[in-house]
């Protein structure tokens, strides 16, 4: 699931850095994703995924690493 | 004192007593000279309360270059508020086409095309391009009166489609920034306080599109990037925002290639009144007759008690 994330990273977190340098824990809106990125990010994991994120998910936190996606898109399949 | 607040009545009183003049589109409407008379008083109060502090005054026309407008995602974020001014580029031949589609009461957006300008949709918009390059020390602070556009007709009096800001603009360092914002937060609500307005202000988050719209919503909200200053105007429940303060971190710095000496990008904050919400807020606290107003009131805005 990470390399899904972090391909959707590099497609769409408009990072100033490599996605391929992310660790699980490395601090998105730090390495250069602007709120406007998280968005499309967002959109890009609910397609990949088949997902809808609730408002109640619309934090920071969950868009900040990616592990906290993971954990949110975890989240949102239990029981897929 | 007991008010009734409610959108209707406030519209029906301001038009009863000229201070508004209907023209037959929701959101646009033109002013009488007593609005007019209090708009530029008020003004000029927000002029005398900032004057120590040096800023450099700008004026703009109420139109932008559109590539400012692409460039700094407003259509990212507001794209159901943008107004952008279409022509008509054709021959004469195609004339008659636009013509007769017009007279008969048909589309003619058939025969017009975008301009290089949109309406400008905040005040402060045409500045930033102006600071590309190093700052001075100091910094920049920018006074500046401008007429805005946003797309939301409503009968709501408050909820304008073209009004006029007075907005300040600063941009330097993080902390010069923040700290000129934390200033202004406490000295707006003192000022409108001081003309017997109950002002409070809170945190806020723009009118974002969308459901991405939410998360920017939330995220603006979170970080605390917006405060606005609101006042009892059309309800008592939800007051009315009558002054934004906007703090956008490098957005503006990064778009525009602003830089400070040291070479990082130059965060910027604005803070805008928003004068026919200030006015309007003045008549439906005080009444619609200024003649009548408290003479403390009447003392700060015209400087007698006539």
């Amino acid at each position: 699931m990470i390399e899904r994330i972090r391909a959707i990273l590099r497609d769409h977190g408009r990072l100033s850095v490599d996605a391929g340098l992310l660790g699980d824990d490395t601090n998105l809106y730090e390495a250069g994703m602007s709120s406007h990125a998280s968005v499309n990010v967002m959109l890009a994991l609910e397609g990949e995924f088949d997902v809808e994120f609730p408002d109640a998910m619309f934090r920071r936190e969950v868009f900040g690493t990616m592990g906290a996606i993971r954990a949110a898109i975890v989240e949102l399949t239990k029981g897929r | 004192m007991n008010i009734e607040y409610t959108p209707e009545k406030l519209y029906d009183d301001l038009v009863a007593h000229k201070l508004i003049i209907p023209v037959g589109v929701p959101g646009i409407f033109g002013r009488g000279a007593g609005f007019e008379d209090v708009l530029r008083r008020f003004d000029a109060l927000v002029s005398r309360v900032a004057q120590g502090d040096g800023a450099e005054v700008m004026l703009f026309p109420p139109t932008l270059d559109r590539r400012v407008l692409e460039k700094s995602e407003y259509l990212d974020s507001f794209p159901h508020l943008a107004g952008a001014v279409f022509s008509f580029f054709g021959k004469d031949s195609e004339l008659p086409r636009l013509s007769g589609a017009v007279h008969a009461g048909q589309s003619w957006e058939a025969w017009q095309k975008m301009t290089d300008v949109v309406l400008t949709p905040a005040a402060c918009y045409p500045v930033y391009p102006t600071f590309t390059g190093i700052i001075p020390e100091r910094g920049h602070l920018v006074d500046m009166q401008n007429w805005v556009f946003r797309h939301e007709p409503s009968a709501e009096p408050t909820r304008m489609q073209a009004f006029r800001v007075r907005e300040f603009v600063r941009v330097g360092t993080p902390d010069v920034v923040v700290d000129w914002r934390d200033m202004w937060l406490q000295r707006g609500v003192e000022l409108l306080q001081s003309l017997g307005l109950p002002a409070h202000s809170d945190v806020a988050s723009d009118p974002f599109f969308g459901r991405g719209g939410k998360m920017l919503a939330a995220s603006q909200r979170e970080q605390k990037l917006k405060f606005e200053v609101l006042i009892p105007v059309i309800s008592e429940s939800a007051p009315t925002a009558v002054c934004s303060f906007n703090y956008h971190h490098d957005h503006f710095g990064k778009i525009f290639d602003i830089k400070t000496a040291s070479g990082a990008f130059a965060e910027t904050a604005c803070l805008g009144f928003g004068l026919e919400r200030c006015v309007m807020a003045l008549f439906k606290t005080h009444g619609m007759v200024p003649a009548e107003w408290p003479k403390a009131v009447r003392e700060k805005l015209w400087g007698d008690a006539r």
